[in-house]
């Protein structure tokens, strides 16, 4: 029978790490997302799977570790939440840049600045659109349960070593902190040395038995030659975009309007589309789980058979974008109703802002 | 007679180490980058590290040290190398892991890093070129630049008021218990590059032996930063630089 447990998100990426087979987590401590660090520091890997666990001095220099441990074939993570990912950018720049897998969590809080400790959804530009300098994308997985928080940390280091490109959870605070049954995964054995220099032909993991030495480096000064590394990544990307788009839709058959939400807005969306359903008002629901690569086609075919479409984040308007450019004209209306500061609204208001922009959708 | 009768392997007195590429480097004649990297490809050869080394390269002028030494590298970004090098040496054991970093890299942008690498005792080697200027973007001020001298940024020369004090980082290192061995060298003269390099073996072994960090400075030369020729270059670093950044072991333990 499997095991459930009770735990945090956040405690729960923690014990997924380990059982993945994780080689090494560079952590600094933020609130809300400490309990990674805490709980790999009470679980002790290092004494089990030969994980290394180490608190850096800064998230500088925690995500320059994961770039230096992944740069040798290691599966290798880090974890802050919004103020310390802004730190962590410029070497997630140089893990895109050097086609190096890796896997980083950003349990979200409100900004901007030190703004608060309280859950938000606000870093989605950060997260989809880049978020350090140069052309680059991360793949972006959105966990609405402490579940997914378990599952996307295999999810997350398969695709990253897949496309050898970073990966990142994106949790809102809630994700991170709320308390939920979880099925952890078995444990599997870390990768032996062989298997790391099979697996990672390009890891300057010392030479070996190779003939040439291998360099990892984001850096290359002729032009032309960096133009074709530019097009490799771009080219990396249309590929995720062809295969790894991934959502979930709840109540799309039949419904008038569809609603767009991600992590733990996309639950209270859920209960308030249900109560409105109890009354006849058919409305849908479309979850985006990988926030980028977007599901631009499937919103586009949703929207196009329904009157209007209410985008609900914790933050001002930022995923709406996405979803604007997903619809081409003749559009429904498409509206966004979101919470700032800390504040998560209740599926009541959600059904009130709803019934706002959408009137004649009240029965 | 041929010269191939005079040249003969027997008669070889001097060669390109084995370790060290045939690309020709970016470094300008006279710059003390050759004679170190020089001195690091002799000694992973004589020391049968060439399969389990890992370097790590700065920003700066050493940016390119991978095209020059023929093991794996890893390129940092600017200052980060000491956080590289942790992760690299702790999830790969068995390596020689060492950074090669500049003034700017190290004692600069990246002092956070190097402080707390070396306060950990990462059993890593850091090789420090401290030549008190930024050579690769074109002469700017370094922390290590000395007092009234002229620099892209100091045009009229560093002065404490606008600039503040020159800095002495060795020392700093040496204060921390995580580090087993830091040293001043020089490679101006012969008997200095023979130092040099008895010091980067030590720091070498040292890594292998777990024995914590070690620490490495090269006081050197930028002529074409300092804006004098080779020869002249030595003799100002013998007059000026050895004063305040004087040669010899800070820590050996």
């Amino acid at each position: 029978m499997e095991e459930v447990k009770l735990m945090k998100g956040n405690e729960a990426i923690a014990h997924a790490a380990i059982r993945y087979g994780c080689d090494g987590y560079f952590g600094y401590p933020i609130t809300p997302q400490s309990e990674v660090l805490e709980t790999l520091a009470e679980l002790m890997p290092w004494e089990t799977t030969g994980m290394v666990v180490l608190q850096a001095e800064s998230e500088v220099a925690a995500i320059n570790m994961v770039y230096g441990g992944a740069a040798t074939g290691k599966a290798v993570m880090t974890s802050s939440s919004s103020p310390g990912i802004s730190l962590k950018q410029e070497g997630i720049s140089y893990l895109a840049a050097s086609e190096l897998p890796a896997l980083i969590l950003n349990c979200m809080r409100g900004g901007p600045g030190l703004g608060t400790i309280q859950p938000s959804q606000s870093d989605y530009f950060q997260a989809t659109k880049g978020g350090g300098h140069g052309d680059y994308h991360l793949i972006v997985l959105a966990p609405a349960t402490v579940q997914e928080m378990a599952d996307f940390v295999a999810l997350g280091f398969d695709l990253a070593f897949k496309y050898r490109t970073p990966s990142m959870i994106l949790a809102d605070g809630i994700v991170g902190q709320m308390m939920e049954k979880v099925v952890l995964p078995p444990q599997r054995p870390r990768r032996t040395e062989e298997e790391v220099r099979r697996q990672c032909p390009w890891a300057a993991c010392g030479k070996g038995s190779r003939k040439h030495r291998n360099v990892v480096t984001s850096l290359e000064l002729d032009s032309a030659k960096m133009e074709v590394n530019n097009l490799r990544f771009q080219e990396t990307y249309r590929r995720i975009e062809e295969n790894e788009v991934r959502f979930e839709e709840y109540y799309t058959d039949d419904c008038e309007y569809l609603m767009v939400a991600f992590g733990s807005m996309a639950r209270i969306c859920l209960k308030a589309i249900e109560e409105a359903r109890e009354k006849g008002v058919r409305i849908g629901l479309i979850r985006p789980i990988t926030l980028w690569p977007f599901p631009t086609k499937r919103i586009a075919e949703l929207a196009a058979k329904t009157k209007g479409v209410l985008v609900v984040e914790l933050n001002a308007g930022q995923m709406i974008e996405d979803v604007r450019l997903a619809i081409s004209a003749p559009s429904p209306s498409v509206h966004h109703f979101g919470r700032m500061g800390g504040i998560v609204p209740n599926p009541g208001e959600i059904i009130e802002a709803f019934y706002s922009h959408y009137p004649e959708a009240k029965i | 007679m041929d010269f191939k009768d005079i040249i003969r392997p027997e008669n070889k007195v001097y060669a390109r180490p084995r370790l060290l590429t045939e690309n020709i480097t970016h470094y300008c004649p006279g710059c003390s980058h050759g004679v170190v990297h020089r001195i690091v490809a002799e000694l992973l050869d004589e020391m049968g590290l060439e399969d389990r080394t890992i370097g790590i390269a700065p920003v700066g002028c050493a940016v390119f040290a991978y095209n020059y030494i023929d093991v794996d590298w890893i390129e940092a970004a600017h200052g980060r190398a000491p956080a590289l090098a942790t992760a690299a040496s702790r999830l790969n054991p068995d390596c020689l892991v060492f950074t090669y970093q500049g003034d700017g890299d190290l004692a600069a942008i990246g002092t956070a890093e190097t402080i707390h690498a070396c306060n950990r005792g990462e059993n890593i080697v850091i090789i420090f070129i401290n030549n008190a200027i930024y050579g690769m973007t074109g002469g700017q001020m370094a922390p290590t630049t000395l007092l009234g001298m002229k620099t892209a940024t100091t045009p009229y020369g560093r002065r404490v008021d606008l600039n503040g004090y020159p800095l002495a980082i060795s020392p700093i290192l040496a204060s921390l218990d995580g580090t087993c061995y830091v040293t001043r060298q020089a490679v101006h003269t012969p008997g200095a590059v023979r130092k040099a390099k008895v010091a980067i073996r030590k720091a070498f072994t040292n890594a292998l032996e777990k024995r914590g960090t070690s620490v490495v400075e090269i006081v050197s030369t930028c002529n074409s930063g300092w804006k004098l020729s080779p020869a002249d270059s030595n003799k100002w670093m013998e007059k000026h630089m050895f004063e305040k950044y004087p040669l010899g072991d800070l820590k050996n333990v």
